[in-house]
């Protein structure tokens, strides 16, 4: 593989053995991929910040990588927490596991994340990150990997979240994968017989793509978008987090409606069609039969990934002047919750008895510990992670299903 | 030490240069660490692994390559520091868990090598890319 004359020198140490020990990471990664040479990433997103993940294990590399000198060279954001670091204690998280969650945030704080302050979202292209079409870009989270390739026609492989830390200290990355022209173009084309209508139905037609296509680039045709309706983004964001969280999708087409399927019509896929539906088995394939153990719900979730502003307000005005029966929890970057703070939204919601979280994600959060057995959500990957990783059983259904769930 | 022809070299890929010998503890299927290998003791408790219950501390660890999460790199830095790592990390085909894992811990590890040559028990030293294999009970460790 070629290497420059600088990351030679930082190879050897010139650098410092923090950069040292990034690069091997990085050129190691490279290497393993078939990557001819690096490449540099105008930003990162990184993963693997909850500390019910990371564990004493990841708290422990993460100091002693800092104490090593390890600083970010690039633009850097990181992924959610498993609790809201201001609100974390009206959450319900004890304090023990707070201040390990805190020391996780210190940590990045130290490494120059975010400017030194890093605001924990799955969604950085909600506050601000937004690589144009072409950039190159090292991100991990699966849901803004996807949303990056595919709605900005920006470039970035699944970064693994040590791999992502790695190549911010070195601000490059290996060129292999998506980061290549021939590896952007799609390999099945798909057609929904069960046209998606709400931000939901897009997440249940991810979960059935998903489930059958792993690592495919797909090319939807027919999906019933218009390039300048209000809601495009979230429906996009909401398919594209299904389909990374239940394949391994990194990157999708819509014709008409996706940048590179604008700009090159001939990305459309030659051979394998598949046909997807009813959307009805996309949200079937991801909740717990209703005669689990757990017999009611007990807790409504949205906003996985993180809530947008317009999800906010839905959710807001379906609210307004009504008394939730359950607790109902929307998840959002502490950026977007002060404009819905600012707009009254968040005012809505918590007079109805519901909360809005900022920072935090609950599938990697302590939710059983919490005491919940049941959550309702009408997000694909949040069910997946709720059931996988969260441990608790999951009705996925649509947004209005899940209101009315809670207010019943 | 026997006799060199008693021995049989190997040249794989390196994923971490170093130098570092013992006795081979051989999976037949891949390890995910998160959740796999416990980095408080060394063993290993996935349920109904070929390895549940031994302990990969000072071993040379073959196995066809990882698996799970990306977290799992830093259980191997978890073993390194309770000083309970595998003595050095031989994959059939590397991938970014382990790979990671190895840089990070100072574990030498190579790849590319036929593993299925390898049984538990044999002794093994990597030095670099070169793997070199002495059939169990043709040479005692130092």
């Amino acid at each position: 593989m070629y290497l420059t004359d600088e990351e030679h020198a930082w190879l050897a140490g010139d650098a410092g053995p923090a950069t040292r020990r990034a690069l091997e990471i990085v050129v190691t990664l490279a290497r393993i991929y078939g990557a001819e040479r690096l490449i540099p990433v105008e930003s990162v997103q990184i993963s693997g910040v909850s500390y019910r993940n990371l564990g004493d294990a990841g708290v422990e590399f993460l100091r002693h990588w800092v104490e090593e000198g390890a600083r970010v060279r690039v633009p850097t954001t990181l992924n959610p927490a498993a609790m809201d670091m201001v609100d974390w204690n009206t959450q319900g998280i004890d304090a023990d596991f707070a201040a390990h969650q805190q020391e996780v945030l210190a940590l990045f704080s130290a490494m120059g994340v975010g400017g030194g302050a890093p605001v924990p979202t799955c969604t950085p292209y909600l506050i601000g990150s937004r690589p144009r079409m072409g950039a190159h870009v090292a991100w991990a989270e699966s849901s803004a990997v996807v949303f990056a390739n595919s709605v900005l026609g920006a470039r970035t492989n699944r970064e693994g979240g040590p791999g992502a830390i790695a190549a911010a200290i070195v601000g490059r990355t290996g060129a292999y994968g998506l980061h290549l022209d021939a590896q952007r173009r799609s390999t099945v084309l798909v057609k929904a017989n069960d046209p998606p209508r709400t931000i939901a139905d897009y997440s249940a037609l991810g979960a059935l793509v998903g489930r059958q296509t792993r690592n495919a680039v797909p090319y939807f045709v027919g999906l019933p978008l218009d390039p300048e309706e209000p809601l495009l983004e979230e429906k996009l964001k909401a398919l594209g987090a299904a389909m990374a969280a239940t394949g391994s999708v990194a990157l999708y087409h819509v014709a008409g409606i996706t940048p590179e399927a604008r700009a090159d019509p001939q990305l459309a896929a030659t051979g394998e069609t598949l046909a997807v539906g009813p959307l009805a088995e996309g949200y079937a394939a991801l909740s717990d039969p209703a005669d689990s153990d757990a017999a009611d719900i007990d807790l409504v979730w949205i906003g996985c990934p993180h809530a947008s502003l317009h999800e906010i307000a839905y959710v807001a005005a379906a609210l307004d002047g009504r008394t939730l029966r359950i607790p109902l929890w929307v998840t959002s970057a502490r950026p977007v919750k002060a404009v819905a703070e600012m707009q009254g939204l968040v005012a809505k919601i918590e007079a109805a008895g519901g909360r809005v979280f900022a920072d935090a994600c609950l599938a990697i959060g302590p939710v059983r510990e919490l005491g919940y057995r049941l959550v309702a959500t009408p997000s694909a990957k949040g069910a997946y992670y709720l059931r996988n990783l969260a441990q608790v059983s999951v009705q996925f259904a649509p947004l209005d299903a899940c209101l009315e769930a809670a207010l019943r | 030490m026997k006799e060199q022809e008693d021995a049989v070299v190997f040249m794989g890929r390196v994923i971490k240069d170093g130098v570092a010998e013992g006795e081979a503890l051989v999976s037949p299927e891949p390890i995910g660490f998160l959740g796999g290998v416990d980095g408080a003791t060394g063993l290993v408790t996935e349920r109904g692994h070929p390895l549940e219950g031994q302990s990969v501390a000072g071993k040379v660890l073959v196995f066809p390559g990882g698996k799970g999460s990306t977290v799992g790199s830093y259980v191997l830095y978890q073993l390194a520091r309770n000083r309970l790592a595998p003595a050095a990390i031989i994959n059939q085909e590397s991938e970014p868990i382990v790979a990671v894992g190895a840089i990070i811990s100072d574990i030498p590890m190579v790849d590319r090598v036929p593993i299925a040559r390898i049984r538990t028990g044999d002794f093994v030293r990597v030095a670099g890319s070169e793997v070199t294999l002495w059939p169990a009970g043709t040479r005692a460790a130092e």
